[in-house]
């Protein structure tokens, strides 16, 4: 079970208390309407499954019900770092990864 | 009846204190102290189960976790049985019931001996492949008949009388393993201030010091062993949890422990908790776990009698049992001359040390031959002679390599046969987390390799194994891990206590005892006892190409017993790495998963059983639905009225006389499980925009509106009616289920995509209570309860009023899911049951009748209003539902979903689109879920086209109908479709319209 430091709470919490909810720093398209049915599915549902760090959102669900986001290695689990939305993440993946 | 095998005195037994125990029905005695093992190893029980496949005759053979034999059913009954727990483990109490786990009818005679035997030639490994899995089909009446020959173990059929918890924890150092390393670990983080957790699984601390003979500070190790206990003990910030094993390492240095806390003292426990669950979260981990010694493997090394070296000393000197009076030992190593020097110390007979290795003269073997102990070097046990116990052994010479046998066998006659090939560290908790172990040629031995968790290790897990240097490496762990934790550990200065550093010969690296066959032809070699799994089977895997250790164990089985190959996986490779010509790390690693050994269901569920395993919610009015005899339905978390019977009633006259009730009169509904979410701030209207498919800009103060939501992929997901409460104020409502996830959407997009917005959202679910009264009287029924004007130029259909209802302060919408004139009331849930009795009286006049949520259904569906989540299941879009008329056109604001029905997909014409079913035989109901074709005469596999989403009887209509979803259905009101049962019958239905009654709505608009 992993120990997640809340970025807003500023203190470790159980995994109990929040959720995953996908990868990060999906931006919404801004005119959906101006984009071809290929680039809308791609906001929509292509999404990595690297082996080796993820950025993705996870959710304080049963604590101070924000959104943050997460540097995770999917292999180790380790979490390198969390971070609030809308910020961007000091530790990046390789790009050969 | 005499313990045989106990000596008269030593030990840590409490000879003061016999305990009477029974296996398989017989009733011996043992001491407070004991484990099972060792009761019946000091009353000379030899025979304790038997092997799965073959059928053999097998004894206890490790004094530890590894035990693969003596596995017992342990219990007097139904409720209180375990299956499997490890005799070796368990410790004795007074009145004991305990049976061998496999074995039938008994473990001296039995059937399967003889299908066994048979079955030997008949089940060569990679038998479940070759036999049971062709045809697939026999296999469950094969796998009936080999549980019922050698069953492994029955569940309780009654529930567990007692109880369990769990516990939190934090601290700066979690040692794992109270033997000489955790405890000098423990001891020296604890000096340096650090919050220490130390648990071990066995009942006494100490470990290996237990049965020691070594002197620490020139005094016996026990008294070192007390002084530490005592100082750690007295120390506040140290817990220490006997009798706790550390069951798994997970993530993030997380410590799963299950401490048996009256296991020892009876069968159940009424005076509190049996066993605790410790989650330990830890800034530092020590692994003292030790090491697990490995049997060697030789001919018929099965038979009773045949043991582990140490388990031997063990049982000598930790329990006083000699079990057998004379022994022949093999050996690869020094520190296994240590049972046979006990044997012969307490006046026992040893015949014969077989050693390996061409010569040694370490320390140990010098005191063995001192005691005029026949040491033959360059030998080995080639063959055991004997069935139910060991009668006699053959002994050979070996090649320097060890790989064949050089010369004449000699026979000795002896009744134990102790072998040890060396130690295998117990690295299975650091494995837990995804490290993979890495073998040192030096130590023969997988130890912890790379670790992302804050991880020490100290003793026996990495191969330092004599005891001078395991308390120095446990004083230098213990202060690392103090360090890391972020105490001063810079002027402490520890010194290890002095223990004499014995001279040891190196242990020659030997796993499989070669014999004058090859192996396919000698005497069984077994590697994994429990499996039945031999030396031979593992080289006949080899030799039909199965290479990588990962598939050998599958198709031999090894390993996949309850001991999890704890005694026989490294073995096992070992012969694997022999007989493909490479290294045991070229062959693979061995990775252990959790649980290290069994964790009873009790204590993973703690307290969380019967009514805490879940919440369940109740509205205000829940006494009233009990005292007026409602049926009750899980609605989520929520305990709903389901329908209301009267004395004799059917639930089908009931849901008749409900539902015309109030079509022809009024109903009354307990609605405040509906999911409520009050909606503030300066953007609220434009938020709604954004979520909901219709428009918001325009809905007035005082009024409602049904929205639906959508995913970006264009589906629904949720919907209900929000009101306009003011101008920066709403109230959504929810489906009673999607409650939580639609204020989990909200606040998504909301501080992920337009924290722009100034908008606030909180539920309110449970502080309001709502009742729904409907039907042509609820007008009547309201206006006895209100001053306010209810009338339909006043409050007309989809808006809201505040006021007072029964004296009682009051939101009042005008929606309908009846298709009735309707309206729902909100008052301060703490005023629900007042306002629910005050409408019931009120309504008296009119017959009011309260109905569940079956009545719901079915009203709400003869409108051919969706249920979300019955009628749509996540690839339904408003289009499909024939709903367009909710989807804003000319929104500025692109909102959630619209995109996604634009594309080709969710444009085809042949989409499964919702419809209305009209069964030909208007008794006839068809089956919820049921599929639907268009050709009634296709064979199988028929062409699926939709299925049947609601389906009911109606009363008021006089007829059965249904909901459902069809391949471009709305295009086709009018045809016949047809629904296959499983009886090879077919129901005909025609297509229709969704709305099947008062298809224009002037009902709820009076
Ligand atoms: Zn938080």
């Amino acid at each position: 079970m992993l120990h997640i430091y809340c970025p807003y709470c500023e203190e470790f919490r159980e995994e109990d208390e929040f959720h995953p909810v996908g990868e990060a720093h999906i931006e919404r398209p801004l005119e959906p309407e101006a984009l071809t049915d290929e680039q809308w599915s791609q906001y929509l549902f292509f999404r990595k499954n690297p082996r080796g760090l993820h950025h993705e959102m996870w959710v304080h669900g049963a604590g101070c019900r924000k959104f943050f986001n997460m540097t995770r290695h999917t292999v180790t689990y380790k979490i390198l770092e969390t971070y609030k939305m809308g910020q961007q993440p000091s530790v990046v993946a390789e790009e050969s990864e | 009846m005499k313990q045989v095998n106990r000596l008269d005195d030593g030990g840590r037994i409490n000879r003061q204190t016999p305990l009477n125990f029974t296996f398989n029905d017989k009733t011996y005695q043992g001491f407070e102290g004991d484990t099972l093992a060792s009761a019946l190893l000091a009353n000379g029980v030899d025979v304790v189960g038997r092997s799965f496949k073959y059928s053999r005759p097998r004894g206890v053979i490790t004094a530890d976790a590894q035990e693969p034999n003596a596995i017992f059913q342990v219990g007097s009954n139904d409720a209180s049985t375990i299956p499997n727990p490890r005799a070796t483990q368990t410790e004795l109490y007074a009145n004991l019931v305990c049976s061998s786990t496999n074995g039938w009818p008994n473990v001296d005679f039995d059937l399967m001996g003889t299908v066994g035997k048979v079955g030997g030639s008949a089940m060569p490994p990679g038998f479940y492949y070759k036999t049971f899995m062709f045809p697939q089909s026999m296999w469950m009446s094969y796998e009936k008949m080999i549980r019922k020959g050698a069953g492994l173990g029955c569940s309780p059929l009654q529930p567990d009388p007692d109880s369990y918890d769990k516990l939190n924890h934090h601290c700066d150092v979690m040692v794992v393993g109270a033997g000489p390393a955790g405890l000098s670990a423990a001891l020296a983080a604890a000096r340096a201030g650090a919050r220490v957790i130390i648990a071990d699984e066995q009942n006494e601390m100490g470990g290996s010091l237990l049965c020691s003979t070594e002197l620490i500070d020139e005094t016996a190790a026990a008294v070192w062993l007390v002084s530490t206990l005592t100082e750690l003990a007295e120390n506040d910030n140290v817990l220490l949890l006997p009798r706790s094993t550390a069951f798994g390492y997970y993530d993030q240095n997380y410590i799963g422990i299950n401490e048996r806390r009256s296991d020892h003292i009876g069968e159940t426990n009424s005076n509190g908790t049996r066993q605790r669950l410790h989650k330990v979260r830890a800034k530092q981990v020590i692994l003292a776990t030790g090491a697990h010694e490995r049997p060697l493997v030789f001919g018929n090394n099965d038979v009773p009698g045949c043991m582990l070296a140490s388990a031997v000393t063990t049982y000598i000197n930790r329990y006083a049992v000699v079990p057998g009076n004379r022994l022949a030992l093999m050996t690869t190593n020094d520190n296994a001359y240590k049972a046979a020097i006990a044997w012969h110390d307490a006046g026992k007979s040893v015949v014969l040390i077989a050693d390996t290795r061409p010569s040694a003269d370490g320390f140990l073997v010098k005191e063995a031959m001192k005691r005029g102990i026949k040491v033959e070097f360059g030998h080995g046990i080639i063959d055991v002679k004997g069935s139910k116990r060991v009668k006699s052994v053959e002994v050979a010479p070996l090649s320097a390599d060890g790989k064949s046998v050089s010369g004449q066998a000699v026979s000795y006659t002896c009744d134990t046969v102790a072998s040890s090939g060396g130690w295998s560290p117990v690295l299975h908790l650091s494995s837990h987390t995804g490290s993979k172990p890495i073998w040192r040629d030096d130590i023969q031995g997988f130890v912890p390799g790379k670790t992302e968790q804050a991880q020490h290790i100290c003793g026996g897990i990495q191969g330092v194994y004599d005891l001078s240097q395991v308390l120095e490496d446990g004083i230098k762990c213990g202060l690392a891990a103090a360090g890391d934790a972020g105490k001063n550990v810079s002027s402490l200065e520890l010194l290890a206590p002095t223990v004499t550093k014995n001279i040891e010969t190196p242990a020659m690296a030997l796993f499989h005892i070669p014999h004058f066959k090859p192996t396919s032809r000698a005497p069984k070699q077994f590697v994994d006892y429990q499996n039945d799994v031999t030396a031979a089977g593992i080289e006949l895997a080899n030799r039909e190409g199965f290479e990588s250790i990962e598939h050998v164990k599958r198709y031999t089985a090894l390993g996949f017993g309850t001991d999890q190959g704890k005694l026989g996986n490294i073995n096992g490779m070992a012969i694997t790495a022999n007989s493909l010509g490479k290294t045991i790390p070229e062959t693979g690693t061995t990775i252990f998963r959790p649980m290290y050994t069994p964790v009873t269901f009790g204590a993973l569920s703690g307290s969380d059983v019967k009514q805490l395993f879940d919440p369940a919610r109740f509205t205000a009015m829940h006494s009233w639905h009990v005292d007026n005899g409602a049926e009750f339905e899980d609605v989520g978390q929520w305990k709903r009225p389901w329908y209301y019977p009267k004395p004799g009633e059917t639930m089908e006259q009931a849901l008749a006389r409900e539902c015309l009730a109030t079509r022809n009169s009024v109903g009354l509904l307990d609605a405040s499980t509906l999911g409520k979410i009050d909606i503030q701030g300066k953007d609220a209207r434009e938020f709604l925009n954004r979520v909901y498919t219709n428009p918001w800009s325009q809905l007035a103060v005082g009024k409602c509106r049904y929205g639906v939501m959508c995913k970006e992929d264009g589906m629904v997901f949720d919907d209900g009616v929000t009101a306009c409460i003011n101008d920066n104020r709403f109230q959504m409502t929810t489906t009673t289920g999607g409650a939580a996830g639609v204020l989990n959407w909200l606040e998504l997009w909301h501080q992920t995509e337009w924290p722009e917005l100034e908008v606030y959202f909180s539920t309110v679910t449970d502080h309001w209570s709502t009742m729904t009264i409907s039907g042509p009287n609820s007008r009547k029924v309201l206006e006895k309860l209100t001053d306010a004007d209810v009338s339909n130029e006043a409050f007309p259909y989809m808006g809201w009023i505040a006021a007072e209802v029964a004296g009682v302060k009051a939101r009042i919408f005008r929606i309908s899911f009846t298709g009735e004139l309707s309206f729902e009331i909100n008052v301060q849930a703490n005023f629900g049951l007042h306002c629910w009795e005050a409408v019931v009286a009120a309504g008296q006049e009119f017959d009011i009748t309260p109905y569940g949520t079956e009545t719901m259904h079915i009203l709400r569906a003869e409108k051919g209003f969706i249920i979300v989540g019955q009628d749509t299941d996540g690839s339904v879009t408003p289009q499909d539902l024939d709903m367009n008329w909710v989807v804003g056109k000319k929104k500025a604001f692109s909102y959630l979903g619209k995109r996604s029905w634009t594309r080709e997909d969710n444009e085809r014409t042949d989409r499964k689109q919702f419809v209305g079913l009209k069964p030909k035989d208007p008794k006839v109901v068809l089956p919820e879920g049921a599929q639907i074709v268009f050709d009634k005469d296709q064979p199988i596999p028929m062409t699926m086209v939709g299925h049947v989403t609601s389906s009911y009887y109606s009363a008021c209509l006089g007829y059965s109908f249904a909901l459902a979803v069809v391949k471009g259905g709305l295009e086709r009101k009018g045809q016949s479709v047809f629904v296959p049962l499983a009886d090879g019958t077919t129901i005909e239905a025609e297509i229709c319209s969704s709305v099947f009654y008062d298809p224009k709505g002037d009902r709820q608009n009076v």
